[in-house]
């Protein structure tokens, strides 16, 4: 067999499936066994690496969270102190989670409306010919493939008081419309939305034309004989069948939304978020947990976290995802 | 799937050799990029000013030129020192995640046995649980390894959490490749794992560089947990010491911005080589 197995490297594929035309024969049953034992092994050998892995990084730490969040515990030798459920009690009675997942659900919802109209309008225009259109593609998707560190930094600069577009708006003459885009409470938060779009619309819109991709051009070119206009093939065909597409966006979207935590720590800071308005459920986690130095409650504030998500996750996937769930995340069944 | 429509788009297009299509579309599409990229450019081209022109007029461009804050920045050793972290983290990581990965997936697509679907099931569902999540006990499990302060405390829990979008992506493609081949491998006396090595790893290639490719991107990029692990500044990764030099420097917000610019340089770089594998990647994610 050995031997055999080393004159393999034999590229041409016709050669092989020539010999597999007479391949149907069973191999006699005590090579089976052993092939059997063999292939037990192949897969242990295999899957092995990943699960260890998975199951060490992942699993366990997620498994361990849900334990801890039970103790009041400062992150040294094993917790001892069991308090039930008053970590939780304590959470969700603070005012200051709850302002905290008040935003979260502000930034789900203007996500939503914010880059879903944006990314759909792009996509459709970007979908049609367009010289340089590849191009296009790729500056659009520039700001999403730059690390949230640099894109926070960045904009900090942008945004200060005496930073750029301050100094922008006074040289156009709308020195009027100069503000403190990050402290004022009473924007800061929309601040964060024009950094959120800005950084992940391009996100959106490679999806959408990914999905665009999938829709056989016969249905418009029919439709545009039939005297259908551009908006009209737009609304009535290509929107529907990006359904979808739209709706697994909407999933990555409302997920992301719930997690934020990067842009909000690098540019506002764990103090200055909560006084502007802008610290997250992920921001509260940090500071009342490590920065605090009581990994018990930051433990808590993670299953929170994590059970609302699961609830969210849930809830959409029986009343939206339904319909295609199979096509999506899976990767399998009905794709188009 | 994807493959064909292009296909009968470009003959379409073959056919119209000359079509520019709807100004409006180009209109848009030069103000979106415009907005997508003035925040980059002002970040770059601030970077060749003086601390004393950005004082006085934040907006401007530079002049004269100044390449002393980026000269600073490239001849000092701290930001070489913290792109060779990055850079150790990140091909650590996209190897073992496509490794492992690459392992599991074929396994999983390719071998029928008693739990395979809970096996995959189990691994999909790690997709419910991103870092953010799993950051505080994650960081107490590097700690009680001791990898504290070392890359591989970053890179070891960066593979646990790419692989569930690996094996996701991978799958789908290990499946794809016809049983007539294996069987004929197997005629020709190729073990499985023979035929593993010389038949699917060339044939799922593209997958394998897409995963790559994000696994790579999303180890350079990241915040939290090095964040978390990473206290010792000659271990810190570039995003890390963005943050550590911006603060570090804050009155001297030219060399910041040099900094800064440097520092999505290399992501740039990266992407643009290999955007057209990341676009079809995507396509590939979402529609199977």
């Amino acid at each position: 067999m050995t031997v055999r197995e080393s004159a393999v490297p034999r590229p041409p594929q016709s050669d092989l499936l020539a010999a597999g035309g007479s391949a149907a024969t069973l191999p006699p049953s005590p090579r089976k066994a052993r092939a059997d034992w063999r292939g037990r092994l192949e897969i242990a050998l295999m899957v092995g690496p990943a699960m260890a892995m998975f199951l060490a990084f992942v699993i366990f730490p997620v498994v361990m969270a849900a334990y801890y969040g039970f103790f009041s515990w400062q992150g040294f030798g094993i917790p001892t102190q069991f308090v039930g459920f008053r970590n939780y009690i304590t959470i969700l009675q603070d005012p200051t989670f709850q302002e905290a997942l008040a935003h979260n659900g502000i930034i789900v919802v203007l996500s939503l409306l914010l880059q879903g109209p944006a990314a759909i309008l792009l996509a459709l225009l970007l979908n049609r010919k367009l010289r340089g259109q590849s191009l296009i593609r790729v500056l659009i998707f520039v700001p999403y493939v730059i690390s949230e560190v640099v894109v926070g930094t960045g904009w900090t600069l942008i945004l200060s008081t005496n930073g750029g577009l301050n100094g922008f708006l006074e040289k156009i003459g709308l020195g009027a419309f100069t503000q403190d885009w990050l402290a004022d409470p009473s924007i800061a938060i929309w601040t964060l939305m024009l950094i959120i779009t800005w950084k992940y619309v391009g996100f959106a819109v490679i999806l959408f034309l990914a999905g665009l991709q999938g829709i056989p051009e016969e249905l418009s070119e029919a439709a545009a004989i039939d005297g259908a206009s551009w908006w009209q093939i737009q609304r009535r065909i290509t929107l529907p069948l990006l359904g979808p597409t739209l709706r697994i966006w909407a999933f990555l979207s409302i997920i992301g939304s719930l997690q934020l935590f990067d842009l909000v720590y690098i540019i506002w800071g764990q103090y200055v978020s909560s006084t502007a308005g802008t610290s997250t459920m992920a921001i509260y986690m940090v500071t009342n947990g490590r920065n605090a130095g009581n990994y018990g409650y930051g433990n808590a504030v993670a299953v929170v976290l994590f059970l609302i998500s699961l609830v969210v996750a849930l809830i959409y996937q029986r009343f939206v995802l339904r319909r295609d769930t199979e096509g999506a995340l899976t990767g399998e069944g009905k794709s188009r | 799937m994807t493959a064909t429509t292009a296909g009968k788009r470009e003959a379409v297009e073959a056919r119209n050799p000359i079509q520019w299509g709807n100004p409006v579309a180009y209109v848009v599409a030069a103000i979106t990029i415009v907005l997508m990229l003035a925040p980059v450019a002002f970040i770059i081209l601030s970077g060749f000013r003086t601390n004393s022109q950005i004082t006085t007029d934040p907006a401007g461009l530079p002049g004269p030129w100044e390449i002393g804050n980026y000269l600073a920045v490239l001849t000092g050793d701290i930001f070489w020192r913290e792109v060779g972290n990055s850079l150790i983290a990140a091909v650590a990581t996209t190897a073992g995640v496509v490794i492992l990965g690459l392992m599991a997936s074929y396994v999983l697509a390719r071998y029928k046995f008693k739990g395979r679907g809970a096996l995959y099931a189990l691994f999909a569902a790690g997709l419910m649980f991103p870092m953010t999540v799993a950051i505080t006990p994650l960081y107490i499990v590097v700690k009680n390894l001791g990898l504290m302060n070392s890359l591989v405390g970053v890179i070891l829990p960066q593979i646990a959490f790419a692989l569930p979008t690996t094996i996701i992506i991978l799958v789908p493609f290990l499946r794809a490749i016809p049983d007539e081949i294996q069987e004929a491998a197997f005629m020709d006396g190729a073990s499985r794992l023979g035929f593993f090595w010389r038949m699917v790893l060339p044939l799922s290639l593209p997958g394998v560089i897409t995963t790559g490719i994000l696994a790579f991107i999303g180890s350079w990029n990241s915040y939290l947990l090095p964040l978390f692990i990473l206290n010792d500044e000659s271990t810190f990764t570039l995003p890390l010491g963005v943050q550590a030099f911006s603060s570090q420097y804050s009155v001297d917000t030219a060399r910041v911005l040099a900094f800064t610019a440097l520092s999505m340089i290399p992501a740039l770089i990266f992407f643009s080589v290999f955007e057209r594998r990341i676009v079809g990647g995507l396509t590939g994610a979402v529609k199977g």
